[in-house]
């Protein structure tokens, strides 16, 4: 189970790693149905200006190692919201058995 | 899919995050029961993988770019109820840390990309499920057709939330008719990666596979010691 975890873990990393950098770039699919069909009135995220904004590192200026550490930050950091909430919904649920 | 703030007005906004708050508390509940022990490192791992694969943008026809969803594959995986959540703290982390997804949207990216996905992705891969052997392949075959199906669903499901309450006001027909040409496509790069991952999870640990619990070992020819 741990062995399992840790190599999942780690093809995730490598995705963002290796694979992220090189997605397309193109809007997605509501981004460019809304820029077609004339409803594109999507404002400024609140959250902007944060260090991760837009899957970037602040101050990491070579975009496919930014976009990189940011995915692998991202991932941990799911892994551990994650991981973290659902242990706080079992302990609250045994408790109330 | 993510919805940026300023596409729904307050009330439609407000709707999506009450009804996705009440579905992730019915999740929360259910959840235990599809996981028991394994539940947090197994879901943590589950949405961790989730967000990588969200980050890996692939074309499709007319200049548009798709990524998956993942409510299919992490109903497949971890069961629908802990699946939703996965989705939704993915959509969290998501719109907080890296500005994807409006904060004012955000009930709503729950609904689209967490609830829906996740419920149809799970009713229709039962329902294939059904219809074909028990067998380790026939789970890859019906995650595949499940997450490809989930895709336009939720595109019409945007379409009909956007008719009720859309910024702009446009023909419903012309709204469904673009979103799901676009997100047919985007349903097979969804299925493809969805049975890419299932596949290799079933060929490797099939005991972790919460869609897979009733197929019987002996169906492998040899089994996994």
């Amino acid at each position: 189970m741990k062995r399992a975890l840790l190599v999942a873990l780690l093809v995730g990393v490598a995705l963002v790693v290796f694979v992220a950098p090189h997605a397309s770039s193109s809007p997605d699919g509501l981004g460019k149905v809304s820029a077609d069909e004339g409803f594109d009135t999507g404002t400024a995220h609140d959250l902007a200006d944060g260090p991760l904004a837009d899957y970037s590192v602040d101050g990491v200026d070579n975009e496919g190692m930014s976009t990189a550490l940011a995915g692998t930050l991202g991932v941990l950091v799911t892994f551990a919201i994650g991981a973290g909430a659902f242990l706080l919904i079992r302990t609250a649920r045994t408790r109330h058995e | 899919m993510h919805v940026p703030d300023g596409f729904f007005d307050g009330a439609t906004s407000a709707g999506g995050a009450v009804v996705s708050a009440g579905a992730l508390a019915v999740a929360a509940r259910r959840a235990t029961d599809e996981l028991g022990e394994r539940l947090a490192p197994l879901a943590g791992l589950v949405a961790a993988f989730i967000f990588a694969l969200q980050m890996l943008n692939f074309p499709v026809v007319g200049g548009a770019s798709g990524h998956l969803l993942g409510g299919a594959l992490a109903a497949v995986l971890v069961g629908p109820w802990t699946a939703m959540l996965c989705v939704a703290v993915v959509l969290g982390v998501q719109a907080v840390l890296f500005a994807d997804g409006g904060l004012s949207a955000y009930g709503i990216n729950v609904l689209l990309i967490a609830i829906v996905p996740a419920a149809v992705g799970w009713v229709i891969f039962r329902i294939v499920r059904r219809l074909l052997p028990s067998t380790d392949p026939a789970v890859v075959t019906a995650s595949g057709i499940a997450a490809f199906v989930s895709v336009p669903v939720a595109a019409a499901v945007f379409s009909v939330m956007y008719a009720i309450g859309g910024a702009v006001n446009l023909s419903f027909g012309a709204v469904l008719a673009a979103m799901i040409g676009t997100h047919v496509f985007i349903g097979i790069g969804e299925a493809l990666i969805t049975g890419a991952v299932v596949g290799a999870v079933m060929a490797t640990r099939p005991d972790l596979v919460y869609g897979a619990r009733d197929v019987e070992p002996t169906s492998r020819g040899l089994v996994n010691a």
